[in-house]
């Protein structure tokens, strides 16, 4: 048996990448998706408001774990083949999509009225009317929590770890059982795991004080 | 394709497998609540040597995921002579965590509070003991009442992890179905539905509560 070293020093790093790379697809399809959710939700027809509204309900209301197992044996089910990288960036687009698209739904609604009267007053259309007036804000307004979320989700790939998929958590898991130094490893994992959320963290609230302040 | 009927015929083990992670969850509630009271109260105190332990400890669980924590407390402290059996672990874990949060959130209550209002408790000439109470604690708790109901909710659905140790939860139970029929799909899409419910009961009867509890006049 051997000690902690470099090569497994290595391997946690290579954990690592993964570990940013999966946080990193899914929040940039979940952004991208939660968008249209969220316009879907504060959309003026009630059918599309009620489904996104029940697609967000659906993701806050289950365990982040069952939505991974379910996407991921329901694709499997499905006879498509394809890989467990895939599957495991699809589950984590679904699951930040809801959270996205419910944090950028409060936002949009939490400005005036006003603001998208005067915007129909001007006869601006819809596009441009979220395009050039109502998003920009709303985004703004919703940088803390969304940075937040970030933060989560990152925390949240560990979970891909179960299904087996080799990131951050599942490979401390593969090198602590090699070397039966669980205290060492888990602990250097965790302190990993913390120098990336952490900045993240003291960025999201700085910026929330520094808007606070300007109100 | 799909056969639900495995599932349907293992009912009583779903049944005492929501019970099971009802019991978890309320205790790492009622645990992590405690830790939330105790820590918001050391936060608000001057001396470093409370201050500077709290704030570590809140930094260091919000910024690690819940999977290594769990990991940690279960494989790594056995090491240093400390253990405990699965359940017990991951009642503290989900304590830990969720009372990381709730010093957050209490205190964020707390600091709602206006200054002038402890002031004129004080010129009241009421004691410590009731203006922290009457003042300070009841209408700070009403203030963050829903967001400590949306973070147990979370604490609920996180105790499903607690599968990954063999915890006695629902997951676990459902892994076991799952491992003797090979229907997992079917499996834990049924566990799936179970925690929605289980998440609308909590949410109904904890904003019921609320009602109950910080609805004006209080007493």
């Amino acid at each position: 048996m051997h000690d902690f070293g470099i090569p497994e020093m290595f391997f946690l790093l290579q954990g690592l990448k993964w570990t940013v790379l999966l946080t990193a697809i899914s929040f940039v399809g979940g952004g991208i998706i939660g968008l249209a959710i969220a316009l879907a939700r504060v959309s003026r027809v009630a059918i599309i408001r009620r489904a996104a509204a029940t697609y967000i309900a659906l993701f806050q209301g289950t365990p982040l774990l069952m939505q991974l197992f379910v996407i991921y044996y329901g694709l499997a089910l499905m006879q498509f083949s394809i890989d467990a990288w895939l599957a495991v960036s699809i589950a984590y687009t679904a699951h930040a999509s809801a959270f996205l698209g419910d944090i950028w739904r409060g936002t949009i609604q939490s400005l005036p009225a006003g603001q998208t009267e005067a915007s129909n007053a001007l006869a601006i259309g819809y596009v441009s009317r979220m395009r050039d007036v109502i998003l920009p804000q709303a985004l703004k307004i919703s940088l803390p929590a969304t940075i937040g979320f970030a933060v989560q989700l990152t925390k949240g790939t560990s979970l891909a770890a179960i299904v087996g998929f080799v990131e951050l958590a599942r490979a401390g898991q593969i090198v602590s059982n090699l070397l039966l130094q669980p205290l060492l490893v888990y602990g250097i994992v965790g302190v990993i795991y913390f120098f990336v959320c952490w900045p993240m963290s003291i960025f999201g609230s700085a910026m929330e004080k520094k808007m606070s302040l300007g109100r | 394709m799909l056969d639900f009927s495995v599932v349907v015929n293992r009912w009583q083990d779903l049944v005492y497998g929501v019970g099971s992670t009802l019991a978890l969850s309320c205790a790492g509630i009622v645990l992590a609540l405690c830790i939330g009271l105790l820590g918001a109260a050391l936060q608000r105190s001057s001396r470093l040597i409370f201050l500077v332990p709290v704030r570590i400890f809140v930094e260091v669980i919000r910024n690690t995921p819940f999977l290594v924590q769990i990991f940690f407390l279960f494989f790594a402290l056995p090491f240093i002579g400390v253990r405990m059996d699965p359940t017990m672990t991951a009642v503290i874990a989900l304590a830990i965590n969720g009372g990381a949060y709730s010093i957050e959130i209490i205190r964020g209550g707390v600091e709602s509070i206006p200054r002038g209002q402890i002031e004129a408790g004080a010129a009241l000439g009421l004691s410590q003991f009731q203006i922290l109470g009457d003042i300070v604690m009841v209408p700070a708790l009403r203030a963050i009442y829903p967001a400590l109901t949306s973070q147990f909710i979370l604490l609920t659905l996180t105790s499903s992890v607690c599968s990954s140790i063999s915890a006695n939860e629902l997951t676990h139970y459902a892994q076991r179905i799952e491992s003797e029929t090979f229907r997992s799909f079917e499996v834990y899409f049924t566990i799936t539905g179970l925690y929605l419910v289980i998440s609308w009961l909590m949410m109904t009867t904890l904003s019921m509560l609320g009602r109950r509890l910080f609805s004006y006049p209080n007493q």
